[in-house]
């Protein structure tokens, strides 16, 4: 997904002048090719994330398109004063590409696990905050990042994830892809949780439970009209996300539900990580098993749920 | 020139600025007028930073005020957004707006608020306020500007207390690695932050040493000479291939007795009438 994201910018910036590359320190040979080819326009500057932003928006309020990389933590947390003033304050075309989403990086511990990266990006005015389900969907995503009003977060996944998105779906950000019809249950996922709730509601079939996905990609703006007319037609939906369960993809969709159904809002249960640092280590698809988080955890939980209990499954 | 920094280092005892001249004057009537209309402001902040923005804005600057976003204009960025009744004042006075904008200072339907909003005030290049931005943003400008082969200058104004901040050295490191003879920095060296002086709650000496360390060329200039500040600033940029630092020494709360050398000063609210018209016959007409 990352190498994706990086070689359609690399391939933007051939096509459009206005496209600049700001990293700070990121492994050698990072796109040696743009650097190469385009040495006036990208910068390798350093550890200085709180820098990078600023001069990204100096940049940008020069008619460039700045694509900033680096890992995501960094570029949430440590930087948050100038995303959000600098960024979205001036309403700057700035795009943040974050490394390692989630629990991408499980084995280097709770300094570089994003986990409320969307969160606190979606709480900002005018930030867009997107988070592709596989690489397929990256390609198709980026493009579209070039004309994008405003400042953009772009949450990559680990390298290698199953491609489960559709060609056939295509992509406009901001729009979510029904990737299955609902039955009386709907799953809506975002970035690569959604491939678990498609493993989940496969299982979930083959018991009887019919259930859809929503891949909400864009957690903001949300898709307020999809979610709403899907959540008319089931009994219950249940949300996945590799993120706290402060402020994320769920809290989104319950305050939606409340704000714009009120008691006619269809039953809730919110699925991801609770509110703590994580305290494994281990692989990314191990924390998702600790979390469960994994299909077959999924659909347990959507069965307890689905019979009435209203927590995630042990 | 004289060891501005060694003298101001014993600056109660020796450093005496010269007078005020009419204009300098009359700009800080502006100010005052500012701090009147909102009930509150940083006089001191402003007052101390009003001369050098006189002069950039008076005499360096390429400006046009009939078109704030000329791309040719040379770009300054008030990055001790916290000083802006200085900024307002000289702005009003050139012409980018109505200095009628000024009784309605931090007032809810005003454009001047307490920190300079680049969208709602034309001239204003960058919203500031939260300190230790305006380094890197003017950074990417300098490059932009290096990029595009434009002949523009980038210009930012600290404060003191606002080097503090880490991302201001950040910017610094990288100014000196691209060697950007465009872009200048110029500290506001009043030696008061808000707590109390430089020197007690966070020590920036050698002050000149460090910015030189980074890359730049440094100059040392008394923030209330007016002749000597135009003198300096033309002389930009000083060295190609370096970007530029100037230190300007100067006294918070310049212009009003009680208020320079005082962090008291720093920022007012609730002045009385009596307490106005008292500010404005210490400046003098």
């Amino acid at each position: 997904m990352r190498k994706t994201c990086l070689d359609t910018v690399y391939e933007l910036a051939r096509q459009d002048g206005r496209v600049v590359f700001v990293g700070s320190d990121l492994g050698a040979g990072t796109l040696d090719q743009f650097r190469d080819e385009m040495p006036d326009r990208f910068f390798m500057e350093g550890v200085s994330e709180q820098n990078l932003i600023g001069v990204a928006a100096g940049l940008a309020m020069e008619g460039y398109i700045p694509y900033v990389n680096t890992i995501a933590t960094f570029i949430t947390r440590r930087c948050y004063e100038q995303v959000a003033v600098d960024l979205c304050l001036h309403n700057l075309p700035v795009r943040l590409i974050a490394n390692g989403g989630g629990l991408v990086y499980a084995p280097l511990g709770p300094t570089h696990l994003a986990i409320e990266d969307l969160a606190i990006m979606r709480a900002l005015p005018r930030m867009t905050a997107v988070a592709p389900c596989d690489a397929e969907e990256m390609r198709r995503f980026v493009p579209q990042t070039l004309d994008l009003q405003g400042p953009c977060y772009i949450r990559l996944g680990k390298g290698g994830d199953e491609v489960v998105s559709d060609p056939a779906h295509g992509f406009e950000i901001g729009k979510a892809i029904m990737m299955r019809q609902p039955g009386e249950v709907l799953l809506v996922g975002t970035g690569i949780a959604t491939t678990r709730a498609l493993r989940a509601a496969e299982e979930l079939a083959a018991a009887g439970i019919h259930c859809g996905v929503l891949h909400m990609h864009t957690v903001k703006p949300l898709d307020e009209a999809a979610l709403l007319d899907a959540a008319g037609k089931v009994s219950a939906i249940v949300t996945v996300e590799e993120h706290t369960l402060v402020g994320g993809l769920g809290s989104a969709i319950s305050d939606l539900l409340s704000d714009r159904m009120g008691p006619k809002a269809p039953r809730l249960l919110r699925l991801g990580i609770p509110d703590s640092f994580p305290d494994k280590y281990g692989s990314q698809d191990e924390l998702l098993s600790y979390y469960g988080l994994q299909g077959e955890q999924i659909a347990a939980s959507v069965r307890g749920f689905v019979a009435g209990r209203h927590e995630a499954a042990a | 020139m004289p060891d501005l920094a060694a003298l101001e280092r014993r600056i109660d005892t020796v450093y005496r600025p010269l007078p005020l001249d009419a204009r300098s004057r009359a700009l800080r009537h502006l100010v005052i007028r500012g701090l009147k209309g909102g009930e509150r402001g940083h006089l001191g902040s402003a007052l101390s930073v009003i001369d050098l923005l006189r002069v950039l804005y008076d005499d360096i600057l390429r400006h046009n005020p009939a078109d704030p976003a000329w791309p040719e204009r040379d770009r300054c960025l008030l990055s001790k957004g916290h000083g802006c009744l200085a900024l307002y004042a000289v702005l009003a006075d050139h012409g980018y707006f109505d200095k009628a904008e000024l009784d309605r200072f931090c007032r809810f339907d005003g454009i001047l608020g307490g920190h300079p909003e680049a969208a709602k005030i034309p001239g204003v290049e960058a919203s500031t306020g939260a300190l230790g931005h305006g380094p890197s943003i003017g950074l990417g400008m300098a490059l932009a500007a290096r990029m595009q082969r434009a002949d523009h200058k980038v210009i930012v104004v600290t404060g003191d207390g606002e080097i503090n901040e880490g991302a201001v050295w950040e910017a610094a490191l990288m100014a000196g690695k691209h060697g950007l003879d465009n872009y200048t920095v110029i500290v506001d060296y009043n030696k008061l932050q808000s707590y109390g002086p430089t020197a007690e709650v966070q020590d920036l000496e050698p002050l000149t040493d460090k910015w030189a360390s980074f890359g730049f060329v440094v100059r040392n200039v008394d923030g209330h000479d007016i002749l000597a500040m135009r003198q300096l600033l033309a002389e930009l940029p000083f060295s190609g291939g370096s970007p530029n630092c100037i230190i300007s020494h100067t006294v918070k709360g310049r212009g009003v007795s009680y208020a320079e050398h005082n962090a008291d000063w720093h920022h007012k609210s609730k002045l009385s009438d009596a307490e106005i018209d008292d500010l404005l016959a210490e400046i003098g007409e």
